[in-house]
């Protein structure tokens, strides 16, 4: 289907915990430019898929490689941070986390740890006021109020990111994620607990960075409706194991998703949609 | 090869002592997940009760020993558990839900409290007591040099399985034992569920402090000297025989125990003794390091 | 069991029934120690017994709480008769001793104040005066926040000049300030980082044997001595903090418990280096840029009171050494506000919130624990520096577990990561104390019990607020803290 190397590659991803086979040989790429979806039912391996891809885990066996700028970088073998880092993935969490008691505006900053860092001469410079820090530091600060201004958040930039709603918290979070500066970007069920007005702005935000941006993304998401409308390919896993893998419409078809979400009963799976 | 012997019953006998202490830290770990950090001097306030109740039963015949032991067994359990019940009281119960630290220091402080508080109402100076239980067996003798077995080594070897054997009962097959398990995995479901979680934590505490007060006697009787500072390396060191046996298993406990008293006995014998808190305080930090379950624990997957 | 306090009031049936289980249980906790006591006797140890104070504490503890029950309902004015009652039987010394009296006293004076709140204010919220009391305390404090930070520091630098300052005070304060010092720089390691120190004192030991060995062996002065110092300090704490820091929480608190714990045994045990627990003395003193505070000094060379031809006195000894720590630990301080609002100190402040969020966004928690550790430990070698240049003598004996202990204390109980909640801190644990030096038995106890009482009054600590390092709007408020 593509002629040229994906950007991310999975190959034989396995993990096993103690005697629990939790991912079992599952392969996929994900594509430049692209929105790549994992669905599958509550215990089908997706955020364990996550874990291994952003260092948390160490996989049993397989190979995940990230290619960009001309570099391959093989995930399984980095720290988690430098994965973040060197690799440029960025991810969210399930839960959401982030820096409760700083600042909105704090959160953003963080996430260009790196850049400020080696601005700030690893703090010695910074410290006795040499080196361009402060320009360095304005400069973050203007890529922090973009993000703020494209998720709606510009008014709370000096409020504690726990005194935020729910759904401001997620999109916060996003917002970090994209800070960092990523080629690929995970997100771990970003729609979970938005009312359909906040799905509708997440679906526009997530073309938005794909298109204008031109940063990659993973996504896993149990919102269907959200799911097919906006990714160009999905990845299905039940119990481990990978059962279908194309672009929605062949998805939507395929009679093993049909029977692995009905036999679930899944209320928000392929049968509501 | 005497002498190796003779270190190692002295080891196990000090081992199932530290095993009785850190029992205490592992219960309570298990239960809160925090460190009790004054558990160390209600091992000490176990001592001064034994030592007190030894005194007040005052001289007896050979007959009446293991009587007059009985009863300062269980003087001493039940007054150290009242100290072990004010302590949650006092210091945990109120910062429940508060930040760690907050826990952490109050319990400091209490400790410092109780350290000072009985060094004030006893004294600074150390206390000494006859043994009471004398002689022994003699194990082998060669070239002069008699590896004994004296029947207080015997009891704490005896008592301590004994009780390890007891609290693994009450944890395994018993209501009290249930809801201590169940608060240890999630408090509020367990509170949901109708388990008393603030009684059980409690409990928890009391026999924690039950059991030091069997260490502190077993001390009182074995070496007969304590003083108010004992609570202090012997709690690190106990702390380090649960963390070493696996924090939450109470065999781990007991095993920890024994191989700190074990190394602890070697150490001092074959290296020196000026050093053996740092051969303790060593084993921590490359257990902390290389097996942080320890060695019965089971091991944690970090939830992302 | 006892029903917590902040429960409504019962019947006076359940009050005093509740009041008899807890004077009950004081007794089963009193009966051991205060009950009893051993002397030495012929052979061995017998027993003596205090029975006229045990009963003393079980009558005070049913009363007490029986007073503080009532207090809570319809029978306030009781109650407070009741403490008013008590307070006077202490005061007039009807107890069996003093330590009985002055409980009895304080007791009395809860339970009188207490009941008369209560009573006066009628019928209001039942249960809610104390809660009102400590909240209305707070809020006062919380306005008159701003302004303390400057008062504190015209105060600190004027001290020395003001007309009731004598040289116990000044002692005092240079002791207070040693504390502070040592309370900002943990507070970067527990207050910022997160990471929970409790062998802090390792560093504090490092930096004063460094300058005793380097005085002793080489001759070197406190000026040469002192970046080594801190120096020497920083690199044990990447020396000790890199096998350690990936533990967590409480697993890090006692292994750097048993770090602090085994410096001090190599120092007693290492005779050959450290000349065991005598200790090292004749450390110099600090001079004034070359200047010493000697009344005769060495020939060809001038002393600090004939440069500027002053009579001479051992007082500007103890100003020099004022000003020195005083501008020792505002460098701590200033260090801290500036790195705060640099990334190194944001990613430590990010990592006590959530170390995972802050792998997944690129930073290296071992580095970043690291910087803080060895920074920590550098201002612990600073003030370990002056510390012996000030007694001019260090033993093993000073750096003993409970200075962590206090030291920690005084940042959690100050607040965690506050500059200013440190001082305070300081003040209170350490000031107060010292100055009622006639009670030096009952200091440790009276110690353990403060860090209870504050932690479980305030467990955020006594300044909890934080200010944002960085700020998008243009307001500002307040001053650094």
């Amino acid at each position: 289907m593509n002629a040229s190397p994906p950007l991310l590659d999975v190959s034989n991803l396995t993990i096993r915990f103690g005697g629990l086979l939790a991912v079992d040989a599952v392969s996929f790429r994900a594509d430049d430019r692209a929105i790549t979806a994992i669905i599958g039912p509550n215990g089908a391996g997706k955020t364990t898929v996550f874990n291994c891809l952003t260092g948390f885990y160490r996989p049993s066996s397989g190979a995940l490689a990230l290619r960009h700028g001309g570099q391959s970088f093989a995930l399984e073998a980095m720290p988690d941070h430098r994965i973040a880092a060197e690799a440029r993935l960025a991810r969210t969490f399930q839960n959401i986390r982030l820096f409760p008691q700083m600042t909105v505006l704090e959160n953003l900053i963080l996430a260009q740890h790196r850049t400020l860092m080696r601005a700030s001469g690893y703090t010695i410079l910074a410290l006795v006021g040499l080196g361009g820090y402060a320009r360095a530091e304005r400069a973050a600060v203007e890529r922090a109020r973009f993000w703020l201004d494209r998720v709606g958040l510009l008014a709370h930039a000096d409020d504690e990111a726990a005194s935020l709603a729910y759904g401001d918290q997620r999109r916060l979070e996003i917002a970090r994620a994209m800070c960092t500066d990523p080629v690929l970007l995970c997100l771990d069920e970003p729609a979970a607990g938005l009312n359909a007005r906040e799905t509708g702005a997440l679906s526009a935000l997530l073309g938005e960075i794909r298109d204008d941006h031109g940063v990659a993304i993973l996504l896993i998401e149990h919102d269907m409706a959200l799911v097919m409308a906006i990714s160009d390919r999905i990845v299905v896993l039940e119990y481990g194991r990978k059962i279908a893998d194309g672009p929605p419409s062949a998805v939507r078809a395929d009679p093993a998703v049909i029977a692995a979400y009905l036999g679930t009963g899944d209320s928000d799976g392929m049968a509501a949609v | 090869m005497e002498y190796f012997l003779q270190q190692l019953i002295n080891g196990i006998t000090l081992g199932a002592i530290y095993g009785l202490i850190a029992i205490g830290y592992t219960m309570v770990y298990g239960i809160i997940g925090m460190i009790n950090f004054a558990h160390g001097e209600i091992y000490m306030i176990g001592a001064f009760i034994a030592l007190g109740t030894i005194l007040a039963i005052g001289p007896v015949g050979a007959g009446a020993v293991v009587l007059a032991i009985l009863l300062a067994l269980l003087v001493a359990m039940m007054l150290t558990a009242t100290y072990g019940w004010m302590l949650e009281r006092v210091a945990y119960r109120p910062l429940r839900g508060a930040p760690r630290l907050a826990a952490l220091i109050s319990a400091i402080g209490m400790s410092i409290l109780l350290q000072n508080y009985v060094q004030l109402t006893q004294g600074a100076r150390v206390k000494t007591l006859q043994p009471l239980v004398a002689g022994g067996f003699t194990l082998m003798e060669h070239d002069g040099f008699e590896v004994s077995l004296s029947y207080m080594q015997i009891l704490i070897v005896v008592a301590t399985i004994a009780l390890m054997t007891i609290f693994t009962l009450v944890i395994t097959r018993t209501a009290l034992g249930r809801a201590q398990r169940a608060c240890e995995q999630d408090s509020t479901m367990a509170a949901l569920v109708g388990i008393n979680v603030d009684r059980t934590i409690a409990l928890t505490f009391v026999m924690g402090a039950a059991l030091a007060a069997v260490a502190g006697l077993m001390v009182t009787l074995y070496y007969g000297v304590i003083d108010f500072f004992i609570g202090f390396v012997a709690g690190i060191k106990a702390f380090t025989a649960a963390v070493f046996g696996g924090i939450g298993s109470i065999p781990g406990a007991i095993l920890g125990g024994l191989l700190i008293g074990l190394i602890e006995a070697f150490w001092s014998g074959y290296f020196s003794i000026e050093y053996k808190d740092v051969a303790a305080f060593s084993i921590l930090v490359l257990v902390l390091l290389f097996r942080p379950t320890g060695l019965l624990g089971r091991p944690e997957v970090e939830k992302v | 069991m006892a029903r917590p306090l902040s429960a409504p009031a019962g019947t006076l049936r359940r009050e005093v029934s509740d009041a008899l289980v807890f004077a009950l249980i004081a007794t089963a906790l009193a009966l051991p120690f205060i009950g009893i006591y051993t002397v030495p006797a012929t052979a061995g140890l017998r027993l003596a017994t205090r029975l006229p104070d045990l009963v003393a504490i079980a009558g005070l503890a049913f009363v007490g709480r029986l007073g503080l029950g009532l207090a809570r309902g319809p029978w306030a004015a009781g109650a407070a008769v009741l403490g008013l009652a008590v307070a006077a039987i202490g005061w007039v010394g009807l107890l069996p001793s003093r330590e009985v009296a002055v409980f009895a006293i304080a007791a009395g004076l809860v339970v009188l104040i207490r009941g008369a709140m209560r009573a006066a204010r009628g019928s209001a919220e039942p249960g809610a005066g104390r809660r009102t009391g400590a909240d209305a305390l707070a809020d006062g404090a919380a306005r008159l926040l701003p302004y303390l930070g400057p008062v504190l520091f015209v105060v600190a630098l004027v001290l020395p000049f003001l007309p009731f300052v004598d040289r116990r005070l000044l002692d005092l304060a240079i002791l207070v300030l040693t504390y502070v010092m040592l309370g900002w720089g943990l507070n970067i390691v527990v207050g910022l980082a997160g990471l929970l120190d409790l062998g802090y004192v390792a560093f504090y030991a490092v930096g004063a044997y460094s300058f005793a060995l380097l005085a002793l062996h080489f001759d070197w002065g406190f000026w040469a001595c002192l970046p080594l110092a801190g120096l020497f300090a920083a690199l044990f704490g990447i020396l000790l903090g890199f096998p350690v820091l990936r533990l967590r929480g409480d697993y890090l608190a006692i292994v750097t418990l048993g770090f602090g714990e085994m410096i001090r045994i190599v120092l007693v045990n290492w005779t050959s280096l450290t000349n065991g627990p005598n200790g090292i003395s004749g450390i110099p003193r600090p001079s004034f840029f070359g200047l010493e505070f000697t009344r005769e000094p060495q020939p060809g060379t001038q002393s600090f009171h004939q440069f500027f031809g002053l009579e001479f006195s051992t007082l500007h000894r103890v100003i020099f050494l004022y000003y020195l720590i005083l501008v020792l630990a505002l460098v701590t301080n200033f260090f801290t506000l500036r790195i705060r609002r640099l990334p190194l100190g944001r990613a430590w402040e990010a990592l006590r919130e959530d170390e995972i969020a802050c792998r997944a966004i690129g930073i290296n928690p071992t580095n970043t624990k690291l910087a803080a550790f060895a920074i920590g430990a550098m201002f612990g070698g600073f003030a370990g520096t002056f510390f012996a240049a000030r007694q001019t003598f260090v033993s093993p004996e000073s750096f003993t577990f409970i200075e962590s202990a206090i030291i920690l204390a005084i940042v959690v109980l100050g607040g965690m990561g506050s500059q200013l909640g440190v001082v305070l801190a300081a003040l209170l644990l350490i000031g107060i104390p010292e100055w009622f030096r006639e009670l030096q038995d009952y200091r440790m106890i009276a110690f353990g019990a403060a860090m209870v009482a504050v932690m479980i009054w305030r467990p955020r600590g006594l300044l909890a607020v934080r200010e944002p390092t960085i700020r998008l709007g243009r307001r500002r408020r307040g001053a650094p803290s």
